[in-house]
């Protein structure tokens, strides 16, 4: 699995916010066996230092970070945010979030394609946050992005793949593209079914951070991914809507 | 001169953007800054204008999905 030519350990990827305590945090961080870990940028007065503790904790976990635009609803915003992640993360690559729905936290699609376009021409590598629509994917590679990441459902809504029809077809439609299920993933059962799909992998943050035990839930994910991807990589059998017995009918045995 | 930092109203008495980081206890803290909107760089700090009235963003690093 690679993103823009880096090699991840592996197709779990996950967020670090919501967590009862950083230990917790570094506990879900080591049993998922993430491939990547999602940081963001927030104001921090200058006798806080809480950033500062959370980025040595993050140093110390070794895992790629990619940082994120949450919160910004405009081009503008996210692009200097971005600006802002690739000194302090000392990363060039970019979760790219254009929120266009407060309720839904739905992309605002032609804010994202622009911001990708600007991002991706000042030496970005954008991991968008889109939808599952093809005609935004398509935009969004036109503008430079290598990888895609469509929404399941809502952050934080835990409702798993809402639109399984358009994320097949987006699979389909772009066989080569590193594509990503991120947000609204609530179980393992919806990261397996993401990988059987074909995605590439999933990123997970609420329902790891909000399970009553994180840890035991980031290990539950990490099993759910390889279970999905062995099943994918197995060929699955297609569905049927007749029954078909399972067991031979030849040599029955004949009672009446 | 009276600016803002993080939409507080703040008195610093420097000039560049290095020097108010330092006065208002930054120092050598793992932030990135925006003055008036715009990204200013680590290496752009020392010749960077604060001017009276000027909005200061400092950003650390912070848990994210």
């Amino acid at each position: 699995m690679t993103f823009y030519g880096t090699e991840l350990s592996s197709r779990l990827m996950l967020g670090t916010a919501q967590y009862p305590s950083p230990d917790i945090l570094a506990g879900a961080v080591r049993a998922a066996q993430a491939g990547v870990v999602t940081v963001s940028l927030r104001r921090e007065s200058a006798g806080e230092r809480a950033g500062q503790a959370f980025w040595s904790l993050i140093s110390d976990l070794g895992v790629p970070v990619l940082p994120n635009t949450a919160g910004c609803h405009t081009p503008r915003e996210a692009v200097t945010t971005a600006q802002m992640a690739r000194e302090v993360f000392n990363t060039d690559w970019i979760k790219l979030e254009v929120i266009g729905e407060q309720d839904t936290l739905q992309p605002d699609v032609f804010g994202l394609v622009e911001a990708a376009r600007i991002l991706t021409e000042d030496g970005f590598k954008v991991f968008p946050y889109t939808t599952e629509d093809l005609v935004v994917a398509e935009r969004l590679l036109r503008a430079g992005c290598e990888v895609l990441m469509p929404w399941g459902a809502p952050i934080g809504s835990g409702k798993g793949l809402n639109n399984v029809f358009g994320l097949r077809a987006m699979r389909a439609h772009f066989p080569d593209v590193p594509l990503v299920v991120d947000a609204g993933i609530g179980r393992p059962s919806h990261a397996t079914q993401a990988m059987e799909l074909g995605y590439d992998a999933v990123l997970i943050n609420t329902a790891v951070a909000q399970a009553g035990d994180p840890v035991g839930m980031a290990r539950a994910f990490r099993l759910a991914v390889e279970s999905g991807l062995a099943a994918r990589e197995a060929d699955p059998m297609d569905e049927r809507d007749m029954a078909a017995p399972s067991t031979p009918v030849l040599g029955l045995a004949r009672f009446a | 001169m009276r600016i803002t930092v993080n939409d507080e109203p703040r008195d610093v008495t420097g000039d560049t953007l290095s020097v108010v980081l330092d006065e208002l206890g930054y120092g050598a803290a793992r932030v990135a800054t925006a003055l008036d909107g715009l990204f200013v760089p680590v290496s752009r700090r020392a010749t960077a204008s604060v001017t009276d009235g000027a909005r200061l963003e400092i950003l650390a690093p912070m848990q994210g999905g």
